[in-house]
């Protein structure tokens, strides 16, 4: 609570009490009226204020405005009438100022509970001098400074780890509740939190091109992109107030010339001028928004706009990436396969042999294969000579390992130096060695599906995706292959990265509803920005992807698709709920004003009940 | 040019007419408040200083919003 909302609850309980009190008070006449202007005016000094200066500045129809010509209105209205009835007008602007100081009250909190959840804002940056620790402004810390992080710190700057080792907690990044280990020469992100041991990192960036700084600007600015729905709602508000005025205007006029019933038609008026403030619909839709998009940060999904959670709410169909979306991207050795006396051995000593000599031919190769190889046989250092290594374009790599000529590669290698090859039933990419000349056997590669996969394509189909396609660059065997397990029944293997726009494009064209792609970001710029939705994942300090995408999920997770469309739809279903019924009740209340059913206190409901319950149900939204 | 300024202002209508009443100031092209961030995103029109069209913005949400606040 500020300053400001201290005093006015302190006004509201004020008059509440008095208004109470007056209650039991037995006065008649002109002291009656003085006794009930001293709630009055504590409880709506600062409205009238607002309103006189509303007219001098040619500004009609606002809300102050409206609230004084109804309260003054009902006030005269008592007098002229006689039946000394202020309890009205006094609880009409009571009532109103319940209702802003709930609704600043409420916003003030969810801005809280959001900035909170994105309390990833470093402070400082340690940089030792001299020996000492100093804590320095981090937008002051140059590239290449080494910071240090201690435990319970947060990390400040991107930057490569130069000394100690640590674990991180990057669940304001990612979502993610598990810890995640890191070594020296490992990147770190900052907005992680290092939970235990000293880190000194070398900064690799500035700290406004930082992660954590990125993530902020993109979270902040999000809700500034807005919504079909909320312009909707600015231009209804725009109408809506002028016209029930209008309306009001003419209620009072018409009938009472026609009836000569003044006093009435008058009251019937200024209850259309209680109910023709916007505020419930103009505040609780934008909440509602900030709140679906603080929801989704929590989750470690990053929506850039409104607009985009709207859209992201109407996908019925899924375009995905196969590698780094739905696979690792990390080739894995699946199988080892010697073959000697022409069929497949299943000796551990032969296989290990085979795996031993194509990491050592591999051993200066960089490529995502022999990376692979490498891995699975991580005794490199035997110990054994690697001689005259010779990189074969398109075929693969010949060396001398202990003196014998070692040949690893594809088929069309095998056939140019006479190998007998046998083909392998198994998917993936096959490496095939040849020992001095004669076919050894070979090793299966092949990239893994990531742990969530199956279930997130699952939960997209039973949430009312109607499509998935997968479009890969990879040959079509591992396709048919991947789809098949995860269950995708549509696909297209073999594709440029121009092919994935085509395809994409024909998508496009076919269907009515969003379409959205997901890839992770590397090589899909040009995709992520056609679709009317992209999304990347694994974007933790992929700046490329963050700037290409509409959506971006922070960690790998393929699960988290599912999860922003189903953020999405929820909050938009709530900004549906609130259109509906903020506008319904006051149609409603207007008809049975205008009928004469409806009384002031039906009003008030319509104006201050409606907004507080449209609040209330805006900030379901932040919870998921 | 674009320039972000931190704004306070009570109410959600308030701040619709306070970026309607901006974006016809003389000097800016576009602006987009953000109630819910307390934030003011004013796009200046080409040459316009923001020094000097920054008082005059003030002065017309003022008339809207006498409680209004920019800060520049």
């Amino acid at each position: 609570m500020n300053r400001k909302q201290r005093k006015n609850l302190f006004r509201i309980i004020a008059a509440a009490i008095l208004m109470t009190a007056l209650h039991f008070v037995e006065v008649e006449g002109a002291a009656r009226f003085c006794l009930y202007m001293v709630p009055y005016l504590i409880v709506g000094y600062d409205i009238l204020l607002k309103a006189a200066q509303g007219i001098k500045n040619l500004r009609a129809l606002d809300e102050n405005f409206l609230m004084t010509v109804a309260t003054l209105g009902a006030i005269i209205l008592a007098v002229y009438s006689g039946s000394g009835d202020y309890t009205e007008a006094v609880a009409v602007m009571l009532f109103y100022q319940i209702g802003e100081w709930f609704q600043s009250y409420a916003i003030g909190k969810s801005r809280q509970n959001i900035s909170d959840l994105m309390d990833i804002r470093p402070d400082y940056a340690n940089v030792e001098n001299l020996g000492k620790l100093e804590q320095i402004d981090p937008s002051e810390v140059e590239i290449g400074t080494e910071i240090i992080i201690q435990a319970g710190e947060k990390i400040p700057i991107d930057g490569v780890i130069v000394e100690g080792n640590s674990t991180l907690n990057t669940s304001a990044l990612t979502g993610e509740s598990l810890p995640r280990n890191v070594n020296v020469g490992d990147e770190v992100i900052s907005g992680c939190i290092n939970i235990n041991g000293v880190l000194k990192v070398r900064t690799t960036k500035l700290f406004e091109d930082s992660t954590a700084s990125k993530i902020l600007d993109l979270v902040e600015n999000a809700s500034s992109r807005k919504s079909k729905s909320e312009n909707f709602i600015t231009k209804f508000a725009r109408i809506y107030t002028p016209a029930v005025v209008g309306a009001a205007v003419a209620l009072f006029i018409i009938p009472s010339i026609v009836t000569g019933d003044f006093s009435t038609w008058l009251y019937r008026a200024l209850i259309f001028l209680v109910i023709s403030c916007p505020c419930a619909l103009v505040i609780s839709i934008p909440l509602t928004f900030f709140a679906g998009l603080g929801g989704a940060s929590r989750a470690g999904i990053l929506i850039k706009g409104s607009n985009f959670l709207e859209t992201l709410s109407k996908v019925r169909t899924v375009v995905m990436d196969k590698t780094g979306t739905l696979t690792r991207g990390i080739f894995e050795v699946d199988a080892v396969h010697p073959i000697s006396t022409n069929c497949i051995s299943e000796n551990p000593t032969e296989a290990r042999q085979l795996l031993h000599y194509s990491a050592h031919v591999e051993k200066y190769s960089t490529h995502p294969i022999a990376t692979s190889l490498k891995k699975a046989y991580p005794a490199e250092n035997d110990g054994c000579t690697v001689e005259n290594v010779e990189e074969l374009a398109g075929l693969g790599i010949r060396a001398e390992v202990n003196g014998n000529v070692i040949h690893v590669g594809n088929e069309k290698l095998m056939e140019k130096i006479g190998a007998a090859w046998k083909p392998c039933s198994r998917v993936g990419t096959i490496i095939h060695v040849a020992l001095n000349g004669n076919y050894a056997g070979h090793i299966i590669v092949a990239d893994k599906l990531k742990p969530h996969a199956k279930k997130a394509v699952e939960k997209l189909y039973a949430s009312g995706v109607n499509r998935i396609v997968m479009l890969t660059g990879d040959i079509k065997k591992v396709a048919e292959k991947i789809a098949g397990d995860l269950g995708i029944k549509e696909f297209y293997s073999e594709l440029l990265p121009a092919q994935k726009v085509e395809h994409l494009e024909k998508i496009l064209a076919e269907k009515s509803f969003a379409v959205a792609f997901v890839g992770d970001g590397i090589n899909d710029a040009p995709v992520l920005a056609r679709a009317d939705i992209g999304i990347a994942m694994g974007a933790m300090g992929a700046d490329a992807a963050i700037e290409a995408a509409d959506v971006v999920l922070m960690d790998d997770d393929p699960l988290k698709i599912y999860k922003a469309i189903d953020i999405a739809k929820k909050t938009l279903s709530i900004v549906k709920e609130n259109i509906y019924f903020a506008v319904g009740i006051k149609l409603l209340c207007l008809i049975l004003g205008a009928a004469g059913v409806a009384n002031m206190w039906f009003a008030i409901f319509a104006d201050v009940g409606v907004m507080v319950i449209a609040v209330l149900n805006a900030l379901r939204a932040l919870s998921n | 040019m674009k320039k972000n300024y931190k704004i306070e202002v009570d109410c959600a209508n308030c701040a619709n007419l306070m970026e309607e009443a901006t974006k016809k100031t003389q000097g800016v092209k576009n602006a987009v408040v953000n109630f819910m961030t307390l934030k003011m995103q004013v796009e200046f029109e080409d040459g316009a200083d923001a020094k000097e069209v920054m008082p005059r913005v003030l002065e017309t949400c003022r008339k809207i919003e006498p409680d209004c606040e920019i800060y520049f």
